[in-house]
């Protein structure tokens, strides 16, 4: 065994950029000439050609009808036989959505367990993954033989790291994939209705959280976003509860948003809401507990009642803007 | 359709959170337990696909003896009978560990569709339920928002990135991991509690499942995480800190 395989996601058929954050994470693992970049697809040259400039060892495509359309079941076959082929000690992925369907199950395939969503790489190598909704980090370690399956978190490393270069070899990896294989028939995707909300270009935002409560508590965040003058979002919880619409939330699952100022009332901060707003340039985190991950991507805090702090908060806004 | 539902007992989730003096768990005296919330929301789905189309909801949860109150209330909620997977070392099982242990339990009950949380609130893997679907040959669909019976299978409506969704046909058997807010999660009555006691609860171990628990992947420690920016804590009265606040928000970051 030797070499390390990073799968590479694309879109819109563009490698995405939290595929080059894992191929900066799997250079943490060994050298650019160790590293395969490995692109799917039914047409992949282009996608190889993006992955070939950025100086890994080799690109491997692999081709066939398909995989035009993502299934578990065809990337998983694809996948096994690959692996099975380059005998890689590590496998790394971009922790998306579409890694999260299939990847636990190749690895469980193949006798392993995916180390998933990790944060950082430690010598060991030791993989950091968060726990409890990002209270808490936990280090693990890969035994035994077969290769080590491991998901890199968006934004935990750093794409522009990877240096470009010519890359040596282009090949490609023509599988065995029959259609009675693939269990499972996906339709083209599809948004509901029209976005009427764009919190992406909002220069401040209000965003509330579990800590609100009540439904009938919500008029105080909006008190404050009107004082304000912010848009109001929220975690994904309040949407869940049909409290706000969906359109209003931020997260993994929502919109990305990046204001100048962004004010999280009752929200502790779990990953899936941070990856959402922590490019933002100033954030201000109101939360009862101080251990909240959310006062971890803060500029400023205060830790106490939000059904004191709020009201106060929104006098003071009055004031200074009167 | 005979659906079992996989849920995990989690701790809740305002209950502090002291690293174990090992630090390789968390202290677990006094802790308070809650149902994992996306296994709320598969549950949810589960009894409401049994009140259109008929049938039975088996719970299965794994744990030590704890585990037995949250699974009482998945009956109270209308679950119609369940299976304790009765084990003491969850916390160093890894993803494939665990899953095989469900696998293990749900394989004898034959069931038509399996459901669970996309992932637990704790360790928060979210590979339990796609695990499962590879260790007993079904197909398996992730992040699923609704569940439709058709003619002979299943037609699931599945939650894509950035607000994208995208609809998926598939046969029964299958495994599906639910997404959280595709339904309104219900409370038990007291009726329901009351049913909730007579209710079938049969216990199996790992022993009993000829499971191993070998892992391939062990947490070797926990630890507080980094702090990425140094945060100012505005100190003081609601009033103060907000005053505070307001005025570093003008002066010294100029967002206001």
């Amino acid at each position: 065994m030797s070499g390390i395989l990073v799968v590479l996601e694309d879109r819109a058929e563009k490698i995405r950029s939290t595929s080059w954050e894992a191929l900066a994470a799997a250079l943490k693992l060994g050298s650019a000439q160790s590293v395969t970049a490995v692109v799917l697809g039914a047409q992949t040259e282009a996608l190889a050609g993006e992955a070939a400039a950025k100086g890994v060892g080799k690109v491997v495509r692999v081709e066939h009808p398909l995989l035009a359309r993502y299934t578990a079941d065809a990337y998983c076959a694809v996948l096994q036989q690959l692996i099975q082929n380059e005998s890689p000690t590590h496998v790394v992925f971009p922790h998306t959505y579409q890694v999260r369907d299939f990847a636990p199950a190749l690895a469980a395939r193949m006798g392993q367990a995916l180390i998933g969503d990790v944060v950082a790489i430690e010598d060991g190598p030791v993989f950091v993954r968060q726990l409890m909704q990002g209270r808490l980090n936990g280090s693990y370690r890969h035994h035994g033989n077969g290769p080590c399956f491991v998901s890199v978190q968006t934004g935990a490393f750093r794409a522009d790291t990877v240096e470009m270069n010519e890359t040596t070899a282009v090949t490609t990896f023509i599988p065995n994939l029959d259609a009675a294989q693939i269990r499972t028939k996906p339709s083209e995707p599809f948004r509901e209705a029209a976005q009427t909300v764009d919190l992406a270009s909002a220069q401040r935002i209000v965003s509330v959280g579990r800590g609100i409560k009540e439904v009938e508590n919500l008029g105080l965040v909006q008190d404050l976003a009107a004082a304000i003058g912010a848009e109001l979002a929220a975690s994904r919880p309040i949407c869940d509860n049909g409290w706000l619409p969906m359109e209003r939330q931020v997260g993994s699952s929502g919109q990305t948003v990046a204001p100048k100022l962004y004010l999280a009332v009752g929200i502790s901060g779990a990953i899936q809401h941070l990856v959402g707003m922590k490019g933002s340039q100033c954030i201000v985190a109101i939360n009862k507990d101080p251990e909240a991950p959310i006062f971890e991507v803060a500029d400023y805090g205060i830790v106490g009642d939000l059904f004191e702090v709020v009201p106060a908060l929104t006098e003071a806004v009055k004031a200074v803007k009167a | 359709m005979k659906i079992i539902v996989a849920i995990k007992q989690v701790p809740d989730r305002d209950a502090p959170i002291r690293i174990a003096t090992n630090a390789k768990g968390i202290e677990e005296r006094e802790l308070q337990w809650a149902m994992n919330e996306p296994d709320a929301y598969a549950l949810e789905e589960a009894l409401q696909l049994k009140e259109k189309n008929g049938g039975e909801v088996i719970v299965v949860s794994a744990g030590p003896e704890r585990v037995g109150t949250t699974i009482r209330e998945a009956l109270a909620k209308g679950a119609d009978r369940a299976i304790q997977v009765l084990c003491d070392d969850l916390g160093t099982r890894d993803a494939l560990g665990v899953a095989r242990l469900l696998a293990a339990a749900i394989k004898r009950e034959n069931p038509d569709l399996v459901l669970t949380g996309l992932q637990s609130e704790d360790v928060g893997l979210g590979q339990t339920g796609v695990i499962v679907a590879e260790l007993l040959g079904l197909p398996h669909s992730t992040l699923i928002l609704h569940v439709e019976k058709t003619g002979d299978g299943i037609t699931v409506k599945r939650e894509l990135e950035e607000g994208w969704f995208q609809r998926i046909e598939m046969p029964l058997p299958a495994v599906l991991t639910m997404q959280s807010g595709g339904n309104k999660l219900r409370y038990a009555t007291l009726m329901g509690i009351k049913r909730a006691k007579t209710k079938e609860l049969k216990s199996v171990t790992a022993a009993e499942l000829s499971v191993d628990a070998a892992a391939v992947v062990t947490l070797e420690h926990i630890a507080m995480p980094k702090k990425q920016k140094s945060t100012q804590i505005l100190p003081g009265s609601p009033k103060e800190a907000a005053a505070a606040l307001v005025e570093k928000l003008k002066t010294e970051a100029r967002v206001l």
